[in-house]
């Protein structure tokens, strides 16, 4: 039977929160296209994540064990992917967009001189011509698009982490697991990690965060962050900043959120005199809720928020966040 | 011993252009360049450059050679790179380049780069802010079988080898390699230096190789999309923003507060 095959990333040991999302995803392929579903699980003692992967959907699981796959280093895991495709040959090859798959999805698609789509929002699977169509944001959010892979197989899909809604565990679930003989050497490792540096941020980070306050160039300078810090530690949340504000030198670089920064996805994103370019919006569009503060009510911000304040922040912000204050602690 | 780096650089719409001038004709599933916006060559290529002259500034006798391709380059925009500092640009243009997919792109990259002969280094930006594949760097080291550094932030050059720092959400990994490698690097790499009144003069003075897909040994049948754009549209928000309004903005945003919890969005 044809596979659509994902690769299942491992975090200490365990199923990384974006395996069962591209689960979900090989499940919806699967069933359009009457494929079964298989997981790539490479590292070591891999038993528990594999049997994880089962309860999350996966009908067949490969694993591959070597030390050299335990550091989820790219060159080992594109190796170790090429090796299971020429074993199986999938239809189809899931990453996730996460540091490690939207660099080994697009890789392994080179390598087996098939195609790649990156930043997937939503798949669908064609069962009478075997191809995939994606959609995918372009032109920083301004553009949606889809497209559709030609004739070569495994057709590689790099999925947006939170686009799809992992499948309810089922522990009746039963799929196979295969150990598959990897053999990877040293000299396929071209890129060595020398060192992993935690960088110890106050609070959360930003991509972790599940409350953000965004700050845009509309605040006039860097003091006002103290305030947007303020509000952000009532939520446990972080601070993150537009592109103008860090081309300013308002906030460091690694605050930027948009096209040219990062994405977030956090539950609730409160912008304050943020105006809501579409390269900032490329990265927060996925936001569950968008607040918006900006004093011009014809900002493009208002298009994308579902609740805002027309006014000036520097009135509405303490007075907002006294009374979210009272709020949370009451 | 003479240290060469070539960047990898893309003409893009300007991504400031306001969402109101951004028109797409969906039967040709074409975007619309907006009227009077010039286009801008790529934020994080910029990025990438800044890296290479970063370099070229501690390393002697290094060369930074710029290349693209396109249909249909603004040479004003385009030698931006080489009034930064860049030594070198060399361009295909071609209406071949019409529509290409990202793997057609790196066909045409590597070709160019095979011309080049020996390079130490390429460092492209991590993604384009146009069609944002973020895989033709990707695909050019694996044709070309290098290491391949994605998302870095820092760059040191050893004795043969290349340290880097790439970012990650909780800090950074370093990573040595051999040379030559190729480099992705993204914003935090540091600010595109302002090109000089010199640097302009100098870029005045050159003129960018331009060459032809024949040029580089390929034809337009070696260009065949591996993956179709099938549909473009422009997605509608049916979002409708309830604005809160108090007595004054203080009042304003206290409504807003408790609105929220209404909500139970906090």
């Amino acid at each position: 039977m044809t596979e659509i095959l994902i690769l299942a990333e491992l975090e200490g040991g365990v199923l990384h929160s974006s395996a069962g999302e591209l689960l979900a995803a090989g499940r919806k392929l699967g069933d359009e296209m009457g494929a079964d579903v298989s997981a790539a699980v490479l590292g070591e003692s891999t038993d528990d994540a594999a049997r994880e992967a089962i309860i999350l959907g996966a009908d067949h699981v490969y694993t591959a064990s070597h030390p050299i796959l335990t550091e989820g280093l790219a060159d080992g895991q594109i190796a170790a992917l090429e090796q299971i495709c020429a074993e199986t040959s999938p239809l189809a090859v899931l990453t996730a967009k996460t540091p490690l798959g939207r660099s080994v999805g697009p890789r392994l698609a080179y390598r087996l001189d098939s195609g790649v789509a990156q930043d997937c929002m939503d798949v669908t699977g064609d069962n009478t011509t075997g191809r995939i169509t994606v959609t995918r944001p372009v032109y920083g959010g301004n553009a949606m698009a889809k497209f559709t892979f030609a004739d070569n197989n495994p057709q590689v899909v790099v999925l947006r982490v939170k686009a799809f809604e992992p499948l309810e565990p089922n522990p009746e679930r039963s799929g196979d697991v295969k150990s598959i003989d990897v053999t990877i050497d040293d000299s396929q490792i071209k890129a060595k990690l020398v060192e992993t540096v935690k960088e110890e941020s106050e609070g959360v980070k930003l991509e972790d965060a599940g409350v953000i306050i965004g700050g845009g160039r509309g605040l006039g300078g860097p003091e006002p962050f103290e305030q947007l810090e303020e509000l952000a530690k009532l939520f446990n949340g972080a601070v993150g900043a537009s592109r103008a504000v860090c081309d300013a030198g308002w906030q460091d670089h690694s605050y930027q959120i948009g096209l040219t920064g990062k994405t977030v996805t956090p539950d609730i994103y409160i912008t304050v005199g943020i105006s809501g370019a579409s390269q900032h919006m490329a990265g927060c569009s996925a936001s569950k809720n968008i607040i918006a503060i900006n004093k011009d009510g014809d900002a493009n911000i208002f298009k994308e928020a579902s609740f805002g304040v027309v006014g000036d922040w520097e009135k509405v912000l303490p007075s907002f966040t006294a009374t979210i204050r009272e709020l949370l602690s009451s | 011993m003479a240290f060469n780096i070539i960047v990898c650089a893309k003409q893009v719409m300007d991504p400031e252009t306001p969402a109101s001038a951004f028109n797409v004709d969906e039967n040709a599933r074409r975007v619309i360049p907006a009227q009077g916006i010039p286009p801008v060559v790529n934020g994080f290529d910029e990025n990438a450059v800044e890296a290479a002259l970063k370099i070229k500034e501690s390393i002697d006798d290094t060369t930074v050679t710029v290349i693209s391709t396109g249909t249909e380059f603004v040479m004003d925009v385009m030698k931006k790179p080489l009034s930064m500092g860049a030594d070198n640009m060399v361009l295909v243009q071609d209406d071949a380049c019409a529509d290409l997919d990202a793997f057609s792109t790196v066909r045409i990259l590597t070709k160019m780069i095979g011309r080049l002969g020996d390079f130490d280094l390429i460092i492209c930006g991590q993604q384009a802010s146009d069609w944002d594949n973020a895989h033709v760097p990707l695909g050019i080291s694996e044709i070309l079988g290098l290491p391949c550094l994605t998302e870095v932030r820092a760059i040191e050059i050893g004795d043969g080898t290349v340290t880097v720092n790439s970012s990650r959400s909780d800090g950074y990994e370093v990573f040595e390699s051999p040379m030559p490698a190729l480099i992705t690097v993204n914003n935090e790499v540091g600010q595109p230096r302002y090109p000089t009144l010199r640097g302009i003069m100098q870029a005045s003075r050159k003129t960018p190789e331009i060459l032809s897909i024949e040029d580089v040994g390929l034809n337009s049948k070696d260009l065949t999309p591996v993956i179709t754009l099938s549909d473009l549209f422009v997605p509608t928000s049916d979002k409708q923003c309830e604005i809160l309004e108090g007595e004054n903005d203080a009042d304003s945003g206290r409504l807003l507060a408790l609105r929220l919890r209404e909500e139970k969005i906090i």
